[in-house]
């Protein structure tokens, strides 16, 4: 396996508040890493700038062998991004707006691609209606197809599962699994432990804007997810902990 | 894919994006047009325009009500990509951001125009002007375009603040001012029916202006729109 991400010493500043402080990051080609923290850990700051929306103020970021934001547009083409917003417009119909961005990412044979993602997400059926009728469910499941349409290397997730009700996240995670079931890499941040341990095959917690520990899932025990994030959040409140 | 083709594809799929949209929902140029309309009513009756002032006063009249309705549509237009995240959605796409631009600025002034056109015989009737004069059509487009040129740029950077339907025109009014005067002179005058030479000088300082603020927006778009 090869790096497809590489961060390091990586600092974000928002005026005097520093939301990232150095730090350093890696994710193998095809893992699935789970980014967990409480918040205001710098969960989402850190996925802005792996999918080129915020400018590092110091540090490296690499990603499939691009430096951001020196060569943004090429790291761009390589990733998809989910958020819980669904970056996706209410007054167009999903096939639409699966149109346009797939226009804006130069999709080839883009008829015949936009089908085999409403496939794979389950809207075949829906694919005239506006955006604005579906429930949030299927707008997150439309959000990941926007997301894959392009074929990305990089999915990156920052709590997709917000807001939505049990059978809609159920029905995320099916498309989560399929997706990265084809040999994509993830990064996802999600409060919803119960769920990620079933999908991801890292964990890595983000805490005071820092990775402080890295476990991989096979090194965990089944349901042994909540522990080990209470554990290392409680190292790092700790007077040796050194993280808070 | 080449560069140019490439520019040109996205820039198109924005425009085709925006009109769609408003097609669908017509927010933004029934919200113009009703606004343009009511202020061109309210100052009917507000204005008793003698014969030898109506050019000068019509003149104003209609580019103010332009303006505060181009206000209007370009909040509306940025709104919508803001509320959803679709900001985000179309800076992750990799294109030069300039073609973002230049889209949302053709849509803007493809709405404007619209507005513009279905305002203009209206006001005509209730001013007693005849508005269909080249001239006078030309300066709309060129005003038109200047404003939508730098109010497009504008409303990209007021659409982050929590405040952006009151801060868009604070910071669009005092930019504008040299297209607004401009267009007012420009077409005061072709009511006014004054000689070409006369006029003319109004008409370079909206082409400048043009050229200049559609220029600078492209090259400054990536940058006010990267946090």
């Amino acid at each position: 396996m090869s790096a497809l991400i590489t961060v390091r010493h990586l600092v974000k500043r928002f005026g005097a508040k520093i939301v990232l402080r150095q730090m350093d990051f890696t994710v193998e080609t095809g893992e699935f890493v789970a980014l967990l923290g409480p918040n205001g850990a710098g969960k989402t700051t850190f996925i802005r700038i792996l999918a080129s929306l915020a400018r590092p103020s110091l540090g490296e970021v690499w990603i499939s062998g691009f430096r951001l934001p020196q060569q943004a547009a090429a790291v761009r083409r390589r990733l998809g991004v989910v958020s819980h917003q669904p970056l996706l417009y209410g007054d167009l119909s999903a096939l639409e707006n699966l149109q346009f961005f797939g226009r804006m990412y130069a999709v080839p044979a883009l008829a015949r691609r936009i089908q085999e993602v409403l496939e794979l997400v389950g809207l075949s059926a829906r694919q005239r209606d506006l955006v604005r009728t579906f429930s949030r469910g299927m707008q997150q499941r439309l959000a990941i197809g926007r997301a894959i349409l392009h074929d990305p290397d990089l999915l990156l997730l920052d709590e997709p599962h917000t807001g939505l009700d049990q059978d809609a996240c159920d029905m995320l995670d099916t498309a989560l699994k399929q997706v990265a079931t084809r040999g994509r890499t993830v990064v996802m941040t999600s409060h919803d432990l119960a769920r990620i341990q079933d999908l991801a095959s890292r964990f890595d917690v983000l805490t005071a804007g820092r990775i402080v520990s890295s476990r991989a899932a096979p090194d965990l025990p089944r349901d042994g997810l909540l522990a080990y994030y209470r554990q290392t959040l409680e190292q790092q409140r700790s007077p040796n902990g050194g993280g808070l | 894919m080449s560069g140019l083709t490439s520019f040109l594809s996205a820039m198109g799929a924005v425009i085709w994006k925006d009109l769609r949209a408003e097609w669908r929902s017509r927010e933004i140029v029934s919200a113009m047009l009703v606004f343009t309309l009511l202020v061109i009513i309210i100052f009917n009756f507000a204005l008793d325009l003698q014969p030898n002032i109506r050019a000068g006063i019509s003149a104003g009249v209609l580019w103010v009500t332009l303006a505060f309705a181009g206000t209007l549509g370009l909040n509306r237009s940025m709104a919508v990509e803001k509320d959803r995240g679709c900001l985000d959605g179309l800076l992750l796409a990799p294109v030069d951001r300039a073609a973002i631009y230049l889209g949302k600025a053709l849509a803007n002034l493809v709405f404007m125009l619209l507005v513009a056109l279905i305002a203009l015989p209206l006001y005509g009737i209730l001013y007693n002007t005849n508005l269909f004069i080249p001239g006078l059509l030309l300066t709309v487009v060129l005003g038109a375009e200047g404003y939508v040129a730098v109010g497009t740029l504008l409303a990209s950077m007021a659409v982050q603040a929590r405040t952006r339907d009151i801060l868009l025109p604070i910071l669009l009014f005092p930019v504008a001012v040299p297209v607004v005067v401009a267009a007012v002179k420009a077409t005061g005058g072709f009511l006014a029916g004054l000689a070409w030479s006369e006029i003319q000088p109004w008409i370079t300082l909206l082409v400048v202006y043009d050229v200049i603020f559609t220029s600078v927006a492209f090259m400054v778009f990536d940058s006010i729109v990267e946090e």
